[in-house]
């Protein structure tokens, strides 16, 4: 029997400022064009839950009312008599609504009754009203873009004379029943068409093994009293494990590379294997071989590990959740930095401490004003989107976000990237075993943590594994749960240190049927029960409860003797546990829905059946050439329109919004100077209260140059995250004997689809060769400078299709760094300190202008991309090293995007200085200026120190100037100025460009003194 | 994970030596100088030094603070449910002499622990429950009306351990759900909301460092000695709005309003960004009329260290022999050397039957 529903509706008092509304008018001017008139906004409470009258009204009164804001009105839709049209919000069948949950837990306090919070009673829903009686479509336009997304959101819209309500009413969908999908004489293209039509993602070689496999089976199958014929959940839990997602099948691949040029050719046998893991394994020797063992985990868990000190380990990882956030970019971002959360929660044992979270974001132009294609949301959307995503994702689970970037370049405006980081600190022992150790015996209790499943998030993994079209499934979109999210992390750091728990894992793509499937192969097998498992809502059919993705959840192997204590912490704490199975050692993934069997799989063919990819890659070194620009350039302007440009201009009403200094420890934030302003390089993180040591982070991406040369370009990115660690004082790793001072590296590809097609994906072998020189490169860099990496993630299909037009990425690799830092307190800021102190350059400039932002100004590309040289630029860091331990270097600053020009203007930013500066004889100009060759720095000292310094750099020095008081940058070149700008000025231009215009940053002051 | 399928093979990845607790951290060296075990710094087990939750059977035992040392001024922290500046907090009373315990909110709910066994009660900041209802509604809500056995809610027992001489600090979501439970200002005395925090004027959350002038008039012990301060702010809604002008001009009379936001001219301001909300009077925080309970916005606890300070690199260079502590150390400073101060407030000397609460 359905009990009655009520509706509370909150609305702010008369004399209340409404700045919701206020803002939504704005933005429907501003964005859309549209004359809206006054809004009002409102917010609805749907009860369904028996309550009396006076029930209600105290509910509403006490738990929802803020007296000193709100009105209440109840069973009615009030408004102020001079609106004319309405807009509700309301949220889709299924998708998570914190809010509504929120007002249930209070609920069950009034009224001292436990309420379960797991049926939902409560819906809540936004109710605007509009001055003007706008046409459907306006209101529907205003619905879709600015207040809510078709793919979560279910809108009402029209005049206030017909206002219509939504409550959305989950379930009531499949009955738990399994089919068989045949696969005995299917032809290929119908293999294929089925693939296609169930989202499997699997290409007709991997069809065909599936049905072959099935062919060889029947006698045992028939033993088993099973159906000859795969069940739907076996062929889901297959296309699952074997996606491009969970399995890097090109990342795996045989390719036949051949360079077009030279006419050389030779065989990769697996870029992972070749340019990753065997890189890192010499990485090791070499480390082992000097006394650092620091090494602990790499590329075998959710996250790699290595040792701080003998108590502890720092875990660290790296993760994109690019198609979502292309779809739903609020729900696709916090979810993925919730989800990359789990990755260290999960890793070993599990219960690690999140210390902070990253991201780099790569979107289209913001300011992006032509046609949109079927489906792909205006660039400036996904931005916005993704940025709250990641402020809540971070904010609201208490994890600081220290550092990122955002790379702006029209290749993204089909995909955004969205990578997110986080790093982590595990004790080395967890009730006396070793933490980042998974033992799972047979017998072991399968145990699901945290969120229940629903619907949300079904075929996520298969989904990010083929490129985006206009009709992408809504069911792959999910919304994150920060506080179900934040209960499951406190409950699992308690457990985890009682020793209650064998190991952990998350539940993230491919949802149980990937966690329960990775923890299955350490022991060896597994029995699943899916009606045991929690659902949000009934209609879930079994192998779709196998599948989704449904958030917050932790998958955890448990001794069945510490279940009972186990289970009574999950209700103090607050968190739903679910027994759901056990471990075996019989070979085989066993799920069952009460009792009847749904899926049988061996897991030696799960694991290692699929069939391996070859693929072509061509290497042809693109035709380019140096631009001839005018020779009486104004540098004054030149410099000043870079710093608003895009790629370089403030973050800052980015970066405030994202808490950067939660927990206390944020030693080295975004920005930094008396003003805030001053941009820094690598951020750094103390790891507790009780000694100085920490960490320093640091993402090194540059796209740009991938269009010139692919290796360069990811050798740039590696040396740029690297010099930005060195710039704050970190020191490369294994310099001295058993020094201790680990590097813990993620790399993350992302790439458009390389798998060469004549017809949908002509250039392919191009631009796989890209991705082979990409690789080889991080191979070099990593021998170089002796640092490994631990865990990474590729990307493959990051393409976006739709009315015929393809947009891809740019193929793109990001390098995540983390270095022990042995005292925070000797770390370097950016930003210049004193008046008189003398400003060096630290390294070569070269004729490198390609892909320069400087280029990018006047719309060329250019030839000349910069080069790393690895030898000198490991010997200048570890000479940087030396200095600092001397305290000879007041700020040091690592010179990207605008070269030495926009590092000087940047540098002055914290505080009010100046600089005047002498360039040296010889490169042109511009070049000194805009070259942004690598491993260079801009560095300042003190007087009393120049001699020291002077000798110990000897030639890889060159002193510019010095800093002055007088706010003033210039620059001369033989005696002439080239640059002659007012400091604050500069700043101006920098924090008022079109990152802050369009986040809407407020107002800002002169730098105080 | 990348590749799973295949394991990790590298050289001796999981062969000796590997660091063991009891192994001593310096250097070990054998007769020839060679070394056998690398040296490390130890941290002396700082990672783990602030668990929520003992286990309930050393709870059952009546023992759920071994550790405690009740010589020491006793600072209960409240967690759990999405509050999530504990350990900061935590630090901030051990560095200033105080013993740290952090609970979480369950153990008190449950009777599992007493606040009246500590000096000092707070709520620190975070996002309890996700604030999706209004920050810190809905566990205000929870004290208010979620009753224990003994029929009890815990703002009874809050109210009880103020009108006993001791002290509650709320900070960011803490002060929120103090404000919203009508613990401040309480100018009736009756636990009833006079004034409420709300959305920034800007409508956005923010992370920024401000300055704040202490109110001469304010007579509360946690700002004893104090003039300025400079903090970072760290929220979305904070903006401090007063029912009425009536309670407005009583809270300015007895000066409950003792933190406001300075300009860089060191005057109370309202424009943005140096008040980074709007709130009325310019107010960052709030005591009630004893001054034992105090709420603000700003984190004091993030400022513990010079080393937490924007701009510490060049006030360090300017001035080589700045002192490393932060300010907002200063406060916590203030309550605990003021409670050791107290001929025989402290719980220390008057440890309640905690029996009673079970």
């Amino acid at each position: 029997m359905e009990p009655t529903q009520r509706t509370i509706q909150l609305l702010l008092r008369p004399d209340q400022h409404d700045g919701e509304g206020q803002r939504i008018a704005e933005a429907a001017r501003r964005h859309l064009g549209l004359h809206t008139g006054r809004v009002q906004s409102t917010a609805l409470y749907t009860v369904r839950y028996p309550l009396s009258d006076q029930q209600l009204r105290d509910f509403a009164t006490h738990c929802l009312q803020d007296p000193v804001l709100h009105e209440v009105a109840f069973d009615e839709f009030r408004h102020g008599p001079e609106y004319r049209s309405y807009i509700l919000v309301a949220k889709l069948p299924g998708v998570t609504d914190d809010e509504g949950i929120s007002a249930q837990n209070a609920l069950g306090d009034l009224l001292n009754e436990p309420l379960d919070t797991h049926t939902q009673h409560i819906f809540s829903k936004r109710l605007y009203f509009l001055e003007e009686a706008l046409p459907e479509a306006d209101l529907r336009r205003l619905a879709q873009e600015l207040l809510g997304n078709k793919q979560i959101n279910r809108f009402e819209i029209g005049p206030l004379t017909d206002i219509r309500d939504y409550t959305p009413r989950p379930g009531g969908g499949a009955e738990p029943i399994t089919e068989t999908v045949p696969l005995t004489g299917l032809s290929d293209e119908q293999l294929v068409q089925l693939s296609k039509d169930n989202l499997y993602a699997l290409n007709l070689e991997e069809m065909q093994t599936v049905r072959d496999h099935y062919a060889g089976m029947q006698a045992e199958r028939t033993a088993a009293g099973l159906p000859l014929d795969p069940m739907d959940c076996e062929l889901e839990i297959i296309a699952q494990t074997w996606s491009e997602h969970c399995k890097h099948k090109e990342f795996a691949a045989l390719i036949q590379y051949r360079d077009l040029d030279t006419g050389e050719a030779f065989e990769v046998d697996s870029l992972f294997k070749t340019y990753i893991k065997d890189a890192t394994s010499e990485v090791d020797r070499q480390l082992r071989a000097n006394g650092n063992d620091w090494l602990i985990k790499v590329f075998s868990d959710n996250a790699g590990a290595v040792r701080i000190n003998p108590e502890s380990l720092f875990v660290w990882k790296v993760e994109t959740h690019n198609s979502p956030s292309a779809i739903d970019p609020y729900g696709g971002a916090i979810t993925g930095i919730l989800g990359n959360n789990r990755d260290p929660l999960a890793t070993g044992i599990g219960g690690a401490r999140l210390l902070f979270n990253t991201n780099v974001l790569c979107f289209g132009n913001p300011e992006f004003d032509g046609t949109l294609l079927s489906n792909q949301l205006h660039p400036r959307r996904i931005f916005e989107g993704v940025r709250k995503g990641i402020e809540d994702g971070g904010n609201k689970s208490g994890v600081p976000t220290v550092n990122g970037s955002i790379v702006f370049d029209d290749r993204y405006a089909g995909k955004p990237l969205v990578y997110c980081g986080t790093g982590a600190v595990l004790p080395m022992q967890l009730d006396g075993l070793d933490s980042w150790e998974k033992n799972i015996e047979p017998q072991d209790r399968i145990i699901m943590a945290g969120g229940r499943v629903g619907k949300d998030g079904i075929h996520g993994a298969t989904f990010s594994s083929i490129e985006l079209d206009e009709t992408s499934p809504a069911t792959a979109v999910q919304i994150g749960s920060p506080i179900t999210q934040k209960l499951a992390m406190d409950f699992l750091i308690l457990a985890t240190r009682r020793g209650l728990i064998r190991c952990s894992t998350d539940n993230g793509a491919g949802g149980l049927s990937s966690s329960v499937g990775e923890l299955a192969t350490i022991s060896g097998g597994a029995v699943v029960e899916l009606a045991d498992v929690p659902l949000k809502y009934p209609g879930l059919r079994p192998w779709e409860i196998f599948v989704s993705e449904s958030q917050e959840r932790f998958t955890l192997a448990v001794e069945p003797a510490k279940m009972e204590e186990l289970l009574a912490l999950g209700r103090e704490m607050e968190v739903e546990l679910t027994d759901i199975g056990y471990f075996t050692a019989n070979g085989y993934l066993d799920v069952r829905f009460a009792d009847k069997p749904v899926a049988y799989i061996n897991m030696d063919f799960l694991h290692d059946g699929v069939p391996r990819k070859v693929l072509e890659a061509e290497w042809q070194k693109p035709q380019a050439q140096e631009p001839t620009l005018a020779a009486d350039l104004d540098y004054t302007d030149v410099l000043t329109r870079l710093l608003g440009s895009l790629n370089i201009c403030s973050r800052e009403s980015v970066i405030r919004q994202y808490d950067h200094e939660v927990k206390g420890r944020t030693i080295i934030k975004p920005l930094m100077g008396a003003t805030g302003q001053a941009p820094q390089d690598a951020a750094v993180v103390r790891f507790n209260f009780e000694s100085w040591e920490g960490v320093a982070v640091s993402n090194g991406i540059l796209p740009r140059y991938g269009d010139l040369d692919a290796y360069a370009m990811s050798a740039g990115s590696f040396d740029e995250a690297v010099r930005q660690i060195v710039a704050v004082g970190g020191k490369l790793p294994n310099l001295s004997y058993g020094d201790g001072n680990f590097w813990s590296v993620n790399d993350n590809f992302c790439v458009p689809d390389s798998v060469y097609d004549p017809v949908s994906n002509p250039d392919g072998k191009q631009k796989l060769a890209k991705l082979v020189r990409m690789c080889q490169a991080l191979r070099d860099a990593t021998a170089a400078y002796c640092i490994p990496l631990t865990s990474g993630k590729d990307s493959m299909k990051n393409d976006f299709k739709a009315d015929g037009v393809k947009i891809s990425v740019p193929p793109t690799v990001l390098y995540s760094m983390t270095a022990k830092i042995e005292d925070v307190r000797r770390t370097i800021t950016s930003d210049f300190k004193q008046a008189d102190d003398v400003v060096y350059l630290l390294g070569e400039t070269y004729d490198e202008l390609g892909g320069s932002e400087f280029y990018q100004f006047f719309g060329e590309l250019g030839a000349n991309v910069p080069q790393v040289r690895f030898e000198a630029a490991k010997a200048l860091y570890i000479l940087i090293g030396e200095a600092n331990d001397q305290n000879l270097i007041q700020s040091c600053h690592d010179l990207s995007d605008g070269g030495l020009a926009v590092a000087l203007a940047e540098a002055t930013f914290g505080y009010g200085f100046g600089a005047e500066v002498d360039l040296p004889a010889g490169l042109p100009v511009p070049v000194q200026l805009f070259s942004e060759s690598h491993s260079r720095f801009v560095a300042t000292v003190a007087p009393e120190d120049v001699v020291a310094f002077d000798q110990h750099f000897g030639g890889r020095a060159t002193r510019l100037g010095r800093v002055t008081s007088d706010g003033q940058l210039t620059v001369r070149h033989a005696s002439q100025p080239v640059i002659a700008a007012d400091c604050a000025t500069l700043r101006h231009e920098w924090t008022n460009g079109p990152v802050n215009r369009i986040i809407g940053f407020g107002q800002h002051e002169t730098a105080q003194q | 994970m990348e590749n799973d399928q295949q394991q990790p093979n590298l050289p001796d990845l999981n062969l000796p030596p590997r660091p063991r607790p009891e192994d001593p951290g310096y250097e070990m060296v054998d007769g020839d100088g060679n070394i056998l075990l690398p040296g490390y710094k130890s941290v002396d087990g700082g990672h783990e030094s602030a668990e929520p939750l003992k286990s309930s059977t050393e709870a059952q035992a009546g023992n759920p603070q071994p550790a405690a040392d009740r010589s020491k001024v006793q600072a209960l922290i409240l967690t759990g449910f999405g509050i999530n500046c504990e350990e900061e907090f935590a630090a901030a009373y051990r560095l200033a002499g105080a013993e740290a315990t952090v609970v979480h909110l369950n153990q008190v709910l449950h009777g599992h622990v007493s606040i009246h066994d500590y000096d000092i009660l707070n709520f620190p900041g975070g996002f309890s429950f996700g604030d999706d209802l209004g920050s810190g509604v809905v566990l205000a809500n929870k004290l208010r009306y979620r009753k224990n056995d003994q029929g009890r809610t815990l703002l009874d027992d809050i109210r009880e351990f103020v009108a006993g001489g001791k002290f509650v600090l709320g900070i960011c979501n803490g002060f929120q759900v103090l404000v919203k439970l009508g613990l401040l200002p309480d100018l009736a005395g009756t636990a009833t909301p006079e004034v409420t925090l709300t959305h920034n004027a800007s409508g956005r959350y923010e992370d920024r460092w401000v300055r704040l002038q202490v109110n001469p008039k304010s007579t509360t012990p946690f700002l004893a000695g104090m003039d300025t301060l400079e903090v970072p702010v760290r929220h979305g809604e904070g903006r401090l709005i007063i029912g009425s002008p009536e309670a407005a001009a009583a809270i300015e009379a007895r000066g409950l309003n003792c933190l406001s936001y300075l300009d860089e001219a060191g005057a109370p301001t309202a424009g943005y960004p140096r008040n980074p909300n709007g709130s009325d009077l310019h107010c960052a925080g709030l005591t009630d009329t004893t001054g034992r309970v105090f709420g603000l916005m700003p984190h004091p606890e993030a400022f513990l260290s010079l080393y937490n300070h924007p701009d510490w690199a060049r006030r360090k260079r300017a001035d080589p022999g700045l002192s490393e502590e932060g300010e907002g150390l200063k406060l916590f400073r203030n309550i605990v050397e003021h409670i050791q101060r107290q001929p025989s407030a402290s719980a220390s000397v008057q440890p309640k039957a905690r029996q009673a609460s079970i």
